[in-house]
């Protein structure tokens, strides 16, 4: 049985809700673009820079040692969060986005060929698209796409014929526009049935599920630290040590290396080869920090309170709003997280986010950085609320009044 | 806090309920199109240049209710105008949100407008929306675009 969680306890644990603006509690439902960070986070990294700071890697005395032992830690601590078999595979980056142009800038480079076949879907966020253009205008290679169902999910009925030749099958574990959650597990299996390595961006999964990159048979797994109560500047990429192993280096510097001369280098062992510079130490601290905080709490637990505002959002929304509303992604609250693309009463996401915001209420309004997923959906833009374990259902009342207010302004639109 | 009242004025909406000429206008018509890379709003500006006038200009495109008004009422305000008379238009706009235009700087050529002999009129509308500093690129994507068109008539 996964114990209840307390929303409105843990939001006591989140300095920025002690803040009112004019005079007014935040309402944050932005938590798909970024997270808010509890005090222990922010207590890890203060007293991290007030006690250990460091350098890392290079330094014989204590102080660096500690330092070094700090952010190794971090990294021992994110590898059994994903249940990866080694925390050598488990590599700092700068965010998500870095994890991706890492793979397909080093394995891309390393394997793709004119045209080889990379399979991507519909529903990627731009992190997941653009450096494999970048690559198909560098080296030939083809781009092929799973499409959608009606209902937000991904289309596997031509899934074997996609995958026929492919060399990589590259695509998100929950959507950050539809909150769809694909079935990480079977198009990993699709894609090693077609010999294809499989790459999950799981920026929007981890933060909110249980994660287990070895259930999933994943070949490479990318997320941020930011979206999941961590600090901004370091990401995580997880991959299969023989891959690794057998790629080049991304970015060339120091800490990378165990031999430079002048006439070559030699690269480090994992995971330093991919890590080259001083790398966002205090960060690492912070994400380890956020990684405690979130196993403190159980992500069973996370996941069984966000069905339950996501299935309170959904009833909410629609029983108010009725067909004024248009909910984009699943109905069905079981293979979609808290997050929530919608237009409403033709109100421009614009003028309906500038509108909310007069209540503190906080959504995104744009194109999500998935302007292919946009322009499929038919809207140019929309609105997106998303929740995470410090948000409830009353915050989804306050939402739905906010939207009603918005109407006052925009009622030549209805 | 400004209250939405300073940015939504009757008369921005009333544009935006019924914009000002919406269309396409065929080539050699010169035809720029804008995007707001934050929002993904697009505006189309198509203008037909004579002997150094706008004889006519027409706007396509999606976006909020302030790029959408903003749009509108460049284009009624450009319309008729010689081209020193909108380069002048355009940095007042611009100079209204804020924003100096270096390259659009009044030159010492005497041929060139005075900005203050260009009248903003329903453009003055718009004065609200530097309070809300994140919208002041919807209001200026329509004269940005406008810019790109007249750069493209020119060179055509």
């Amino acid at each position: 049985m996964t114990a209840a969680l307390d929303a409105l306890a843990i939001r006591k644990h989140f300095p920025i809700f002690d803040r009112e603006i004019d005079g007014q509690p935040i309402v944050y439902l932005d938590s798909a673009n970024t997270s808010q960070k509890p005090r222990e986070v922010i207590d890890a990294m203060s007293s991290f820079m007030e006690t250990a700071y460091a350098p890392i890697n290079r330094s014989a005395y204590r102080l660096a040692a500690e330092a070094t032992d700090a952010y190794e830690g971090a990294r021992a601590k994110v590898r059994r969060f994903i249940n990866a078999p080694h925390a050598r595979e488990v590599v700092f980056t700068k965010n998500a986005t870095e994890s991706l142009n890492l793979v397909a800038s080093s394995w891309g480079r390393t394997n793709l060929r004119t045209g080889d076949v990379v399979v991507l879907t519909h529903m990627e966020h731009h992190a997941n698209i653009v450096p494999w253009h970048m690559l198909a205008a560098e080296r030939g290679i083809e781009l092929r796409w799973v499409p959608l169902t009606v209902d937000g999910q991904l289309d596997l009925t031509e899934l074997p014929a996609l995958l026929d030749g492919a060399k990589a099958f590259s695509f998100t574990a929950m959507s950050n526009v539809l909150g769809t959650i694909t079935p990480v597990r079977q198009l990993c299996d699709a894609a090693h049935a077609a010999g294809a390595i499989a790459i999950v961006d799981a920026c929007q999964y981890v933060p909110h599920n249980v994660t287990d990159v070895q259930a999933w048979d994943a070949d490479f797994v990318a997320f941020s630290s930011h979206k999941m109560v961590g600090p901004s500047g370091i990401g995580v990429l997880w991959g299969r040590e023989e891959l690794l192993d057998a790629m080049p280096p991304f970015l060339g510097g120091g800490n990378m290396i165990v031999d430079v001369r002048l006439d070559g280098y030699t690269p480090a062992e994992l995971p330093a080869k991919f890590e080259a510079g001083t790398p966002p130490i205090t960060e690492a601290v912070g994400l380890g920090a956020a990684v405690d905080f979130l196993e403190s709490i159980g992500m069973p637990s996370v996941r069984q309170h966000e069905l339950a505002v996501a299935g309170y959002a959904l009833r909410t929304l629609t029983e108010r709003f009725g067909d004024d509303i248009t909910i984009h992604g699943p109905t069905d609250v079981e293979v979609r997280g808290a997050t929530f693309s919608f237009g409403f009463r033709g109100i421009h996401p614009h003028d309906l986010s500038q509108v909310l915001d007069q209540r503190n209420v906080c959504v995104r309004a744009g194109h999500h950085c998935a302007k292919p997923l946009m322009k499929i959906l038919g809207a140019p833009a929309t609105a997106r609320a998303s929740f995470y374990l410090y948000n409830d259902e009353s915050e989804v009342d306050l939402l739905a009044d906010a939207l009603d207010s918005a109407t006052d302004i925009f009622d030549f639109l209805t | 806090m400004p209250g939405l009242d300073d940015l939504y004025r009757e008369i921005i909406l009333d544009h935006y309920r019924t914009p000002r000429n919406r269309g396409e206008l065929p080539p050699p018509a010169a035809h720029a199109v804008g995007h707001n890379p934050l929002c993904g709003d697009e505006i189309d500006v198509y203008l037909q240049v004579d002997a150094g006038v706008v004889t006519d200009v027409k706007v396509g495109g999606q976006g909020c209710s302030i790029s959408q008004s903003s749009a509108s009422m460049m284009s009624q305000a450009v319309k008729g105008k010689s081209l020193a008379e909108v380069k002048a238009l355009v940095r007042r706009f611009k100079g209204m949100m804020s924003i100096v235009t270096e390259d659009l700087q009044a030159p010492d050529d005497a041929s060139e407008l005075d900005d203050e002999e260009v009248k903003l009129g329903d453009l003055e509308a718009l004065q609200g929306v530097v309070k809300f500093p994140v919208r002041i690129k919807c209001a200026t994507l329509a004269w940005n675009t406008l810019l790109d068109a007249l750069e493209l008539s020119r060179t055509s």
